[in-house]
């Protein structure tokens, strides 16, 4: 139980450090989990050699995931997958390969535990805030060091409050939600800070709503987004065999918020970020009229199974756009095997899409649905940089996964409430 | 005292800008990675810089991935500082575990190939151009420890672990 008092963020800062923390004091932290992906990994395994550390600390959880270029696309990342699975044969670190799935999915569903501090060396390591964990993104250096030392500095940040009231109207889901507070706050509204979700929705949103929540609190800024852990945080932990990994944890009432945003989501429609930045935001409806190329289903973001299964009831029946391509990446092992017991696979199938192995796909750029120059994409994942699907010359939409359906049938971006 | 060159850049420069993505497989070969910073930003970057010279920047400089290469190959290819007016959390604190200075400042007034002098001791930055000065806000304690040191990894070497200013 933790006893601190504040914030979600402070009442678990102040536990991994052993006093009470308020925002803006610096701690030193006890780390309950480190993770490393294949892109960032090589650098982080070297760093922790060049500090001379032999194995992880035994008082964390250390694990490698394969997930970024998986399989390996060409010779050097297939070099340094070797490297970092004989990292987790000597060290004996977790390792998950190539199809188990997205680090952040796999945390979500088996490691990450409401109060913990978990380091990856990921922006998106944020996504386990939807499990009340204080997960932050960090570099390889600072991934290496807490490996070794079990330990990291952290300021504590100062809190936004979001307070949610309503309820999802149809085809509106959550992460319309958060393209829309990002849109409405900026590509830095929240820097440095933990946005910490709450009100009456937040008791009826799904953990996995919730993480595709917390997954794009840092495209605000944010160090983490929090959510509460609480009768929802607990089934979803009782549905993976781990409802003893429960803990329930809430901010106290006494709680001191830097700023508090209202949304109502009852007034919330499907929202889409424009490029280049996740802060250029306009309703899907009026984007109507913008042709697509190639839609997206999948990422740590929108792969889930809940996800598949949107994408699935819109589709079923129906064929994709001729002049779309539609991709779909599984977040995990388990999703994909989920959504082929369920028929979501075969209906996707049916209607056009390609079928990736579970991972992270075409999200960053490296592998598996690259743009060609000049072409959109809507994508359910996080980030629509410049470059970031592999070409400077390209242009990615973000949307949900019913948005992204929709799309894909179209063959240009639609308010998937049209379909429904 | 450091002095150089300034390569100006907007604001919401992001880490695919900086070493896009498609060259993750460089990864492990860094001084090839290098040849491609800022590369989306600026494709003719690499060819100008010199050693010793600042890239400077509007606000949210870094926002993005947690990918250390991309300060890393900032400082490969001799940039020895990035003043901005804010910066992305994870970005900023890469740097500073590198050793590379990241100054938040009111950057409007520097222009692009303003010779710079900056005094990280004594927080300031002389436009020798056009014969300014600005103030960069003040870095951290531990942040400053850190960068001091030269990075995380020569701190730590130093002080086997982390070790909290006296004065917050």
């Amino acid at each position: 139980m933790i006893k601190a008092s504040g914030t979600l963020a402070e009442k678990i800062l102040s536990d991994k450090s052993g006093g009470q923390a308020g925002a803006g004091d610096i701690v030193i932290a006890q780390v309950d989990l480190v993770f490393v992906q294949d892109t960032t990994g090589p650098l982080t395994v070297r760093q922790f050699q060049a500090a001379g550390f032999k194995r992880p600390v035994s008082s964390i959880k250390a694990a490698l995931f394969l997930d970024h270029a998986a399989p390996s696309p060409n010779r050097e990342l297939a070099d340094d997958h070797s490297f970092l699975r004989g990292f987790a044969r000597q060290t004996g670190c977790f390792l998950f390969d190539v199809g188990d799935g997205v680090c952040h999915q796999i945390v979500a569903e088996s490691l990450a535990r409401p109060g913990d501090l978990i380091l990856g060396t990921d922006s998106h390591t944020v996504t386990a805030g939807g499990l009340g964990a204080f997960a932050c993104g960090m570099g390889s250096t600072d991934g290496a060091i807490a490996l070794g030392l079990g330990k990291t500095w952290l300021r504590v940040p100062e809190s936004i409050s979001v307070r949610l009231s309503g309820r999802f109207p149809v085809g509106v889901y959550a992460k319309d939600l958060i393209i829309y507070l990002i849109g409405r706050i900026g590509a830095d509204g929240a820097t440095y800070r933990a946005l910490e979700f709450g009100g009456d929705t937040v008791s009826v949103m799904s953990v996995p709503e919730r993480l595709t929540v917390s997954n794009m609190a840092v495209e605000a800024g944010a160090k983490v987004g929090l959510f509460p852990a609480d009768e929802m945080t607990r089934d979803y932990l009782a549905a993976q065999g781990r409802v003893s990994d429960y803990r329930p944890l809430s901010p106290d009432q006494s709680a001191i918020y830097e700023d508090t945003i209202e949304i109502n989501v009852t007034e919330l429609e499907p929202m889409v970020s424009k490029p280049h930045t996740v802060d250029n935001t306009a309703p899907a409806g009026e984007l109507r009229g913008t042709e697509i190329q190639q839609v997206v289903i999948g990422t740590c973001t929108n792969g889930r199974l809940d996800d598949l299964a949107v994408a699935a009831n819109i589709m079923q029946g129906k064929r994709r756009c001729s002049r779309t391509r539609l991709v779909v990446a599984p977040a995990s092992r388990g999703v994909l095997q989920a959504a082929v017991a369920a028929g979501y696979i075969q209906t996707l199938l049916e209607a056009g899409a390609v079928i990736l192995p579970p991972g992270c796909g075409p999200c960053l750029g490296l592998h598996q649905g690259v743009l060609g120059a000049g072409e959109n994409c809507l994508t359910t994942a996080n980030r629509n940089f410049k470059g970031r699907m592999g070409n400077p010359d390209a242009f990615i939409y973000l949307g949900s996964p019913a948005t992204a359906a929709a799309t894909a049938l179209r063959g240009e971006i639609a308010d998937p409430r049209e379909f429904l | 005292m450091i002095t150089g060159c300034a390569f100006k850049f907007g604001s919401g420069i992001s880490t695919d800008q900086i070493i896009p993505g498609r060259f993750a497989y460089l990864r492990s070969n860094l001084p090839e990675l290098a040849k491609h910073a800022m590369e989306d930003a600026d494709p003719t970057f690499v060819s100008r810089v010199k050693e010793g010279d600042f890239i400077v920047a509007g606000s949210n400089f870094g926002l993005g991935s947690s990918r250390e290469h991309a300060p890393l190959v900032i400082k490969m290819a001799g940039v020895r500082a990035v003043l901005a007016k804010s910066v992305a959390r994870i970005f900023f604190r890469n740097a500073i575990n590198l050793g590379l200075p990241v100054l938040l400042c009111d950057t409007d007034s520097i222009n692009e190939g303003d010779q710079l002098e900056i005094d990280l001791q004594e927080g300031t930055i002389r436009d020798i151009t056009n014969d300014r000065r600005l103030t960069f806000a003040k870095i951290p304690g531990i942040m400053l420890q850190i960068l001091n040191e030269g990075g995380l990894l020569p701190y730590l070497s130093k002080y086997g672990d982390f070790r909290l200013p006296s004065v917050r």
